[in-house]
């Protein structure tokens, strides 16, 4: 490891491989992923990112004819563990969609309480207080305080998404994947976002996945970059796009294919 | 593309080529074969619409001879419903609006519930296989014709249950309530199996993501989702319920008078008209003209029903789509 500054692994995968039926999509991915940072993963579309980040909550095994081999690690603890609950790991390793996906029968507020509500972990605390602290580290709460009972649906697209990022924050995580949370948001949507990771980096650990580089360079501190369910280059961010060690990588960012 | 933009008249072409295709497209149409079998396709769509026209103006027509004799007054006032008696005539419509309420009401409870969870079954857990086979086979159970069934709440349901109920009569709303009920479930649950098959997978992952286990993810999130789907569902089958006719006439019996006992003897509105309709009563007769006036009742209550079903899955559509 020549990079400096590099915290202990929150998670960590070696030798995953993951598959649709017969078709091999993660052809063995040693990676790992430094607590209260952001990692962004980069790639051509169908290179395996959302594959991979699926396999770290175990989302990926849901999906009929899926399957994964390897071990991914979460504080050293192996999350393929047969003693491990995925429902329980979920909490832990929270997920944000491409597209956002608020519930459509639940009010805004709802929505925020719905992890803890499906999960039975609402007893003890404040309702209240719950939506309105996620609802603010996802810079969401001056928009909708007025209107906590109207449903989720009901809002714009960018506000929607970080609807979802409130949710998911609302059930307190460690971890919190991104799989291209801005690809169907407009520029300031995506913008305010982007603004929101920087703030959640102190609290969570953080992966993103992203199709736009330079969301890439804005947002994160260590960059992956995926080609054909391989990790090509991993490395802090700055220096993957400034002096990319694998021909592969430069060609990828700097236009040739993708 | 790009050089069709640069040239600055091509704007002025491509408006001209665009004309004359207009005229063209309408030509196909108009050749004499394809005229024909649109005629036709409009003819057959204009037949159901005369047919069901005809239909209203004709129970219009025969309930207003009925309500020359009887006031509106009487009809929604009375609760004695004897229109066939020499003397003593009432002519209260509620005996016959209660039975038919009450089994529809059995029949719910005993479909919603159980059309609901095999909906469920079928749409979140069952393989792709089994629900390819499922699903038509409890399709198929409706094709059975009504009157089966009411031979099957007679001869079996009515004295089964009398073994645990033995104040129960030989015909009642219970044992058809029942059976109709379970005649109904293949429809309850195709429906709403179609409307939670419908919620987008997106939101069984948002769920799933969340850290929530399958059941409540279902109960909480999906059958929410589908709920207008559902609702629109059960307004149909109250609907069929209603207008179920050869089960209540073989097990129901027959009554004149306001009961809401569901062990005990009820007529609905649809065994009404059939006994009547069979009897003979003369035409023009005040007991011939009030089935007009049932049928009348029966028309709006159901029309009513499936407006209410047609706006619900009308409101399903249109959350879909976004
Ligand atoms: N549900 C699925 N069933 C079968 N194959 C899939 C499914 N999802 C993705 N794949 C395949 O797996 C490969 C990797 O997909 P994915 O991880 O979604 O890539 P990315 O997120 O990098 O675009 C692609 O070739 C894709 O076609
Ligand atoms: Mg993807």
């Amino acid at each position: 490891m020549r990079d400096t500054d590099v915290p202990a692994a929150k998670m960590s995968t070696r030798g995953l491989q993951a598959w649709f039926g017969k078709q091999q999509v993660l052809k063995g991915i040693d990676l790992d992923i430094s607590a209260r940072r952001v990692t962004a993963i980069i790639g051509p579309s169908g290179c395996g990112k959302s594959t991979f980040i699926r396999c770290l909550n175990r989302m990926h095994e849901l999906i009929p004819g899926a399957g994964s081999s390897g071990t991914v690690t979460l504080d050293d603890a192996n999350v393929y563990d047969p003693a491990v609950d995925p429902v329980m790991l979920r909490r832990r390793v929270g997920m944000v969609f491409q597209k956002p996906n608020p519930f459509p029968s639940m009010s805004i507020r709802d929505n925020v309480l719905a992890g803890l509500k499906l999960t039975k972990s609402l007893n003890k605390r404040r309702p209240a207080e719950v939506v309105e602290k996620a609802l603010r580290q996802a810079a969401l709460w001056d928009e909708v305080k007025d209107k906590l009972d109207k449903p989720g649906t009901s809002l714009s697209g960018g506000q929607q998404q970080r609807l979802c990022i409130a949710r998911t924050l609302a059930v307190e995580p460690e971890v919190v994947l991104m799989d291209e949370p801005c690809s169907a948001l407009d520029p300031i949507a995506t913008a305010r976002i982007e603004d929101l990771l920087h703030t959640l980096r102190d609290d969570y650990t953080i992966i993103i996945v992203t199709h736009n580089l330079q969301q890439a360079t804005r947002v994160s501190q260590r960059t992956a970059f995926f080609l054909t369910g391989e990790c090509v280059e991993y490395a802090d961010t700055d220096r993957l796009f400034t002096s990319p060690g694998d021909r592969r990588t430069e060609d990828y960012i700097t236009g040739k294919f993708g | 593309m790009d050089a069709s933009a640069a040239t600055s008249v091509e704007p002025v072409a491509s408006g001209a080529t665009s004309k004359p295709q207009r005229p063209w497209l309408r030509q196909r149409s108009g050749s004499v074969g394809e005229r024909a079998i649109e005629l036709g396709l409009a003819a057959c769509s204009l037949v159901s619409i005369v047919v069901t026209i005809g239909i209203v103006v004709v129970l219009l027509y025969e309930a207003s001879g009925f309500f020359a004799h009887v006031s509106l007054g009487e009809f929604l006032g009375d609760t004695m419903w004897t229109p066939t008696f020499t003397d003593n005539q009432h002519f209260g419509v509620w005996p016959l609006v209660v039975g038919t309420l009450m089994t529809a009401t059995i029949a719910m409870s005993v479909a919603l519930p159980f059309g609901l969870l095999a909906a469920i079954y079928l749409s979140e857990y069952a393989a792709p296989r089994t629900r390819r086979m499922l699903k038509p086979a409890l399709e198929l159970l409706a094709g059975v014709p009504t009157i089966v069934y009411g031979f099957f709440a007679l001869t079996v349901v009515t004295p089964f249950l009398q073994g645990w109920l033995p104040e129960l009569g030989g015909f009642n709303a219970l044992s058809p309530g029942i059976v109709m009920g379970i005649m109904i479930i293949p429809m309850v649950s195709s429906l709403s199996e179609d409307a939670i098959y419908a919620v987008p997978d997106s939101i069984r992952e948002a769920a799933y993501g969340l850290g929530a286990s399958k059941l409540p993810t279902i109960f909480r999130v999906i059958v929410p989702s589908a709920w207008s789907g559902i609702a629109a569902a059960m307004t149909l089958a109250v609907s069929r319920a209603i207008g179920e006719t050869m089960i209540v006439a073989i097990a129901a019996g027959q009554s004149n008078t306001l009961s809401f006992d569901p062990r005990g003897q009820t007529e609905t509105m649809t065994a009404y008209i059939v006994r009547i309709a069979q009897g003979d009563l003369p035409t023009g007769s005040i007991g011939y003209q009030s089935i007009f006036a049932v049928g009348l009742v029966l028309f709006v209550m159901t029309l009513t029903m499936n407006l209410v079903s047609y706006r619900l899955s009308r409101k399903l559509r249109a959350r879909n789509r976004t």
